[in-house]
C-alpha cells in the first residue's frame, strides 16, 4: 500500500527542475553510505523512544528525589520518599499483593496454557474456529472484560453466587470482591483467564515445531504419555517457555487496569498493586514525587527479569 | 499414531476442552445477555426464585440506545479507532526503517541499539506515567489525540522493530543485490523490493500494534480529560459509573460494542496474528 506512494514521489522528483534534481541526487548519494542510511532510518524510532521513554525515566528518578506535587515544583529531599514508602503499611501490603498476584497468576497461566496447548495440538473438528475463539480474552480490551467479571462477582446480582446456591454448594453468598483475600484470588483468576490464551498459542507454536518422529521413537521405546511429555516435549519447549514467562511476569507485575476496574484497590486499600497505589498517590492525590518513588519500586524486579532474559538470549545466540 | 479408547478420549480430551471453552467464553456470553436484558430483570437478586440468569425472555435494545444517545460513545469509538490507526502507522514506519537498518546495515553500535530497543519494550507504562503526564503538559499536548498518538508508539515501535527485523533477516540478500545491480539505490531497493516481500510480517506487526493500542488504558486515562475526547475503555470506566451507580446494561453494551472492531480486525487476520505473536516471541 505504501509502495505506490513512494514510487510516485520518486517519479515526481525526477520530473522536477534540474536544481532540485541535483539536491535529490546528493541525498540519494548520501543514503548509499550504510552508516548514513542506518542513521537516517533509525532516527525517527529512536527519537520517539528517547523522548517518551528515556527522558520520562530520568524524570521519574528526579521526581522521586523531590517533594514535587501538582502546582508545586518542590525541593530536593533525597531518599525521603523511598523511606516513607518503605514504612507505609499500604505500600508494604501492595508490594506483597503484587508478588502474590504475579506468582500465582503466572503459575496458573502457564499450567493451564500448557494444558490447553496440548489439547489444541491434537486433531479435532472445528479446530480453527475453536483455536481462534480461545484467543478472544487476550484480544478484547482488558478494561472491558474486567467489567464483565466485576459484574459476575457483584455482591447482590452475582451469577456465580446464583449458580453455587442453586447447585447447593453454598448457603450464603461468597464475598468475591468485598473481602481483601477473596478479591486477590479473584484478580488472579481474571488475570489467568486473560493471559492463558497467550501462553497456549505460543506454546502451541512451540509444540508444532517438535517432530512427531521423536514422540513415536519414544513410544516405541516404551515411554508412556507422561514420560514422553517430561523427557521429550518439556525440554524442547524450554526456550519458548522462558520467553513467555518473562513477558508475562513483566506484564503482570506492572499490571494496573485489571485491579483498577475490579476493585479499585479496595476494600480498605487491601488489594492495591504497586501500580494502582502509585496512581492513587501520584495522580489522584497529586503527590507526584511520592507516586514516582512508589512506581520506581517496580524497577529492581523488572530489571532483574530483563537482565535474566538478555543473558539467556546471548547464551542462545552463542550456541 | 497412538490409539486411544473412546471413554479415555472423553476424559482426557473432550471434557477438558469443553471446560476450557466454557471458561474462556462465558464472560462474553454474560456480557451479551446483560446488554439485552431489561433493567427490571437485571436488578433482581440471585436469591429470587424467578431469576433466570442465563437467558432473557424480553430482550431489549434500550441499553444500546441509551449508550448511543445519552453518552459520547460514538465519539469514543471514533477516537479509539483514529488513535489506534495513527499510532499503528507511525510505529510501523519507524519499525520498518529501524528493523531494516538493524537487520541489513553494518554500522557501529548496531548490536547495542538492538538491545536498547528491546529493553524499552520491557519498560511498562506504569513505571513512566507520572513524569510523562508532566512532559505531555509541557508540550501542550494534554487532552489532544496527539498525546496518545505519540506515546503509544513507545510500546509499539520496539516490538514492531524486533518482529520485522526477524522477518527481514529471512529474506534472501540476493533479492536486494539483483535490484542494486539493476541500478536501484539502497533506499529504493528497501522500499520497492524488501518491504513488499515482507508484507505478511508487516501485516502481523500492524494487527498486533492495532490491538495493543485499542487495549491501552493508563495513558488514555491520565492524558485525556474531556468526555468527548476519551477512548472506549476510559469512557466506559469514567462516564458509565455515576457516583456509586453502575449502569450495568449500558456498561456491558459498551463493552460489547467496544470489543467488536478489534475482534473483527483480529478475525480477518487470525493466521497473521498468530504467526506474528509466536514470531515475535521466537525472534
Amino acid at each position: 500500500m505504501r509502495v505506490p506512494v513512494v514510487t510516485g514521489a520518486g517519479s515526481a522528483a525526477s520530473a522536477a527542475l534540474p536544481r532540485e534534481r541535483a539536491s535529490v541526487s546528493r541525498l540519494t548519494r548520501m543514503l548509499e553510505s550504510e552508516k548514513l542510511l542506518a542513521a537516517a532510518l533509525l532516527t525517527p524510532g529512536v527519537l520517539v523512544l528517547v523522548l517518551f521513554i528515556a527522558y520520562p525515566f530520568v524524570m521519574a528518578i528526579w521526581f522521586s528525589l523531590t517533594s514535587i506535587r501538582v502546582g508545586d515544583p518542590g525541593e530536593f529531599i533525597g531518599l525521603a520518599n523511598f523511606t516513607k514508602a518503605w514504612n507505609d503499611d499500604i505500600f508494604q501490603h501492595a508490594f506483597k499483593n503484587t508478588v502474590f498476584y504475579t506468582f500465582w497468576a503466572t503459575i496458573f497461566k502457564f499450567a493451564l496454557g500448557m494444558w490447553l496447548a496440548l489439547l489444541l495440538n491434537r486433531h479435532f473438528r472445528f479446530k480453527r474456529i475453536i483455536r481462534a475463539s480461545m484467543l478472544l480474552p487476550f484480544i478484547i480490551p482488558t478494561v472491558l472484560s474486567a467489567f464483565a467479571w466485576r459484574w459476575m462477582f457483584d455482591p447482590t446480582f452475582s451469577v456465580m453466587n446464583w449458580l453455587l446456591f442453586h447447585t447447593g454448594l453454598i448457603t450464603d453468598r461468597l464475598p468475591f470482591l468485598s473481602d481483601g483475600d477473596w478479591a486477590m484470588w479473584c484478580a488472579v483468576l481474571v488475570n489467568t483467564w486473560r493471559g492463558m490464551p497467550f501462553f497456549a498459542i505460543t506454546l502451541l507454536a512451540g509444540l508444532q515445531t517438535i517432530s512427531p518422529d521423536l514422540h513415536e521413537a519414544a513410544a516405541l521405546d516404551g515411554a508412556g504419555a507422561w514420560h514422553r511429555f517430561w523427557h521429550v516435549t518439556w525440554p524442547l519447549l524450554m526456550p519458548v517457555t522462558l520467553v513467555v514467562v518473562v513477558f508475562s511476569v513483566i506484564q503482570t507485575f506492572s499490571d494496573f487496569q485489571l485491579i483498577y476496574v475490579l476493585t479499585g484497590g479496595g476494600p480498605a486499600n487491601s488489594t492495591h498493586l504497586i501500580a494502582t497505589y502509585a496512581y492513587q498517590v501520584g495522580v489522584a492525590s497529586g503527590l507526584l514525587g511520592e507516586g514516582a518513588a512508589l512506581s520506581l519500586f517496580m524497577f529492581p524486579v523488572l530489571f532483574a527479569v530483563v537482565w535474566f532474559q538478555l543473558r539467556y538470549m546471548k547464551r542462545m545466540e552463542g550456541h | 499414531m497412538l490409539i486411544e479408547r473412546k471413554w479415555k478420549k472423553w476424559v482426557v480430551f473432550y471434557l477438558p476442552m469443553a471446560l476450557f471453552i466454557v471458561f474462556t467464553l462465558f464472560p462474553f456470553y454474560w456480557m451479551a445477555v446483560t446488554a439485552i436484558r431489561p433493567d427490571p430483570e437485571l436488578y433482581r437478586t440471585w436469591r429470587q426464585a424467578s431469576a433466570t440468569p442465563f437467558w432473557t425472555l424480553h430482550p431489549t435494545l434500550e441499553h444500546f440506545k441509551g449508550l448511543m444517545q445519552t453518552t459520547a460513545f460514538p465519539h469514543w469509538l471514533w477516537n479509539t479507532m483514529l488513535i489506534a490507526l495513527v499510532s499503528t502507522v507511525i510505529s510501523l514506519i519507524c519499525g520498518m526503517f529501524a528493523g531494516y537498518a538493524l537487520a541489513r546495515l553494518k554500522f557501529r553500535g548496531s548490536e547495542f541499539l538492538g538491545t536498547a530497543i528491546f529493553v524499552t519494550y520491557l519498560v511498562p507504562q506504569t513505571l513512566l506515567f507520572i513524569p510523562l503526564a508532566d512532559i505531555i503538559r509541557d508540550m501542550h499536548l494534554g487532552n489532544t489525540p496527539w498525546a496518545l498518538m505519540l506515546t503509544y508508539p513507545t510500546f509499539l515501535i520496539p516490538f514492531c522493530t524486533w518482529l520485522l527485523m526477524g522477518y527481514f533477516k529471512t529474506i534472501p540478500k540476493e533479492l536486494e543485490e539483483c535490484a542494486r545491480i539493476d541500478g536501484a539505490t539502497r533506499f529504493g531497493a528497501m522500499v520497492r523490493i524488501i518491504f513488499p516481500v515482507a508484507i505478511p510480517g508487516i501485516l502481523s506487526a500492524g494487527i498486533f500494534a492495532f490491538t495493543l493500542s485499542w487495549n491501552e488504558f493508563i495513558y488514555a486515562l491520565i492524558f485525556m480529560s474531556s468526555a468527548e475526547l476519551k477512548t472506549v475503555p476510559v469512557g466506559v470506566v469514567s462516564e458509565l459509573i455515576r457516583g456509586d451507580i453502575f449502569f450495568w446494561g449500558q456498561l456491558m453494551a459498551g463493552a460489547l460494542l467496544g470489543s467488536v472492531p478489534v475482534a473483527l480486525v483480529y478475525s480477518f487476520f487470525v493466521e497473521y496474528y498468530v504467526t506474528g505473536l509466536t514470531g515475535s516471541v521466537k525472534g
